[in-house]
């Protein structure tokens, strides 16, 4: 038999107190797959779901904005996807995080690794979502003559301050999930808010002046707003719309991570 | 001299009682009944050291505490006072199908169990065969898990966990589920192991087949050491005590004041 396990007492480390030795980079994509498995293992229509979701949000809403409160917004199926796919990610990765905890209490109960990894993957894994989503988009673009363009450089910049914004939301909830069972809940009830405040099947010009600057605040609208610039009217985002999404997601990123250890000592018993 | 490479120094774990405590209701509910505290030590002033090469039972009926000496030295639960400190990595073969996912298949369980444990991406490529054929489970290992027998489960689980380099190995009262002949396998992987230089820790509530892989045995009662010496004694006085249904019910040093505060 291959002898893989080669004496343990060659070379042994000083005492330490115990903890989790590993490849913390591997463990993570590890588990980034492992959700997206489990997620779609059992449905027969698989990543599919996440263009027939948008499909169905885009044809509903286009009918009641074109045909019963009539919008004059031009490409308005185009206007609609270029929220909805900001707010589908958005309340798709939080939500799934906030139960990361709860649902894998299993990988850290009795292995110490470091659990903030968890949470972190979930909302990773929902990239998947975003690919399919942005496919979309191009498609629909391409039919309403809206072609890629340089300034979709910009995406990849706003989205990662977007992911940073989630991360920091889902450490926090999934670890106030494990303490209160009841926070998935209030995840839920603010994403549906969410789908009201966010300009989703309006425009930002529709927002009268003195809401504008509060709803730059908001990460989602931020992102709805930047988007649109850079996809539809390809323009830059403006700085201070830039700005104010890094310091909302980074203030948002190391208060969910701060928030995340200080309640990590409680999480043994708490499962 | 063999080297000390578990160290175990006055370790107390106290556990607030908090299966109320969830709701929101109850939390309020519970901040206008304060003082009334359901603390209870699970652990209580543990102390042993354990070296390369030992086997060590931690022998207890179920609560004594063995569950929670494990999570303290896996470091998962870090102890109210008291130190814990180890050389090198635990490796730890939890209780049945821990870490296991039903959906997934038997790959894909294995490789994320294997990670868990502590394994790179290479270490993991080389050794997949070598566990796969340590597991007997052949051409299962495509199926989803939730296809396979608790035997199977746990024979891959123990395959990944016997191949993982560590210097501590602790079993949590699993060896029994297999078949006879893996069971054997099992045991007899297991004292190579234990030859090779890694101090085994075989947490169990029965005496049964303890003297092939243990020489030591700690016994845990309500969260205290009751005694710690060869496994024949330990075992012994442990099947005395678990005969007497008087003592057995007993916390046996609080004697007069209750242990929780």
């Amino acid at each position: 038999m291959v002898q893989t396990n080669s004496a343990a007492t060659d070379t042994l480390p000083p005492l330490t107190s115990p903890g989790w030795v590993g490849d913390t980079r591997f463990l993570l994509w590890q588990i980034v797959l492992k959700d997206f498995r489990v997620r779609y293992r059992n449905m027969s229509l698989g990543i599919l779901w996440s263009v027939l979701n948008p499909m169905v949000m885009i044809v509903l809403l286009t009918f009641i904005f074109t045909q019963v409160f009539v919008s004059k917004t031009p490409n308005y199926p185009l206007v609609i996807l270029t929220g909805l796919i900001p707010f589908n990610f958005f309340t798709l990765a939080w939500s799934s995080s906030t139960t990361s905890l709860m649902d894998n209490s299993s990988l850290f109960k009795r292995i110490p690794i470091r659990t903030e990894i968890i949470p972190i993957a979930v909302v990773l894994a929902n990239l998947m979502h975003l690919v399919v989503q942005l496919g979309l988009l191009i498609v629909i673009g391409l039919y309403y003559g809206v072609y890629p363009t340089w300034y979709w450089l910009w995406l990849p910049l706003l989205w990662g301050l977007e992911l940073l914004c989630i991360m920091g939301l889902g450490l926090a909830t999934s670890a106030l999930h494990i303490l209160v069972r009841d926070v998935r809940y209030v995840v839920e009830s603010v994403n549906t808010v969410m789908f009201w405040l966010v300009p989703i099947f309006y425009t930002f010009a529709m927002v009268p002046d003195r809401f504008k600057d509060l709803y730059q605040y908001n990460p989602v609208s931020a992102l709805v707003l930047a988007s649109r610039l850079v996809i539809l009217e390809h323009r830059h985002p403006p700085e201070t719309l830039l700005w104010k999404l890094a310091l909302v997601s980074v203030v948002s990123f190391f208060l969910g991570l701060a928030i995340f250890r200080r309640l990590q000592s409680r999480f043994y018993s708490y499962m | 001299m063999p080297m000390i490479v578990a160290s175990v120094e006055n370790v107390s774990v106290l556990f607030q009682s908090q299966k109320h405590n969830l709701l929101l209701r109850q939390r309020i509910h519970n901040l206008f009944r304060r003082g009334k505290s359901d603390a209870f030590h699970a652990l209580n002033g543990i102390s042993f050291e354990a070296s390369a090469g030992e086997g060590v039972a931690i022998l207890g009926q179920n609560g004594a505490g063995k569950s929670t000496l494990l999570s303290v030295m896996a470091g998962v639960l870090k102890p109210d006072s008291g130190t814990v400190r180890v050389r090198g990595r635990v490796g730890a073969l939890l209780e049945l199908g821990a870490g296991f996912h039903p959906d997934l298949t038997g790959r894909e369980n294995l490789i994320l169990y294997a990670v868990l444990m502590g394994m790179s991406r290479r270490d993991v490529a080389e050794r997949f065969d070598s566990i796969l054929e340590f597991s007997e489970i052949g051409g299962f290992i495509d199926e989803p898990l939730k296809n396979y027998s608790a035997g199977m489960k746990l024979r891959l689980a123990f395959s990944v966990a016997v191949h993982v380099d560590c210097s501590i190995m602790m079993i949590d009262e699993v060896l029994a589920v297999g078949d006879a002949a893996f069971a054997h396998k099992c045991v007899e992987r297991v004292k190579r192991m234990r030859d090779q230089g890694r101090l085994l820790m075989y947490i169990t509530h029965s005496t049964e087949a303890l003297g092939e892989i243990c020489s030591r045995a700690i016994w845990l009662h309500c969260g205290r050491l009751m005694l710690d010496g060869p496994v024949n004694e330990v075992a012994a006085a442990y099947a005395d005590f678990m005969a007497d249904p008087h003592r057995r019910f007993r916390d046996p040093a609080a004697s007069g004041a209750p242990t929780a505060s």
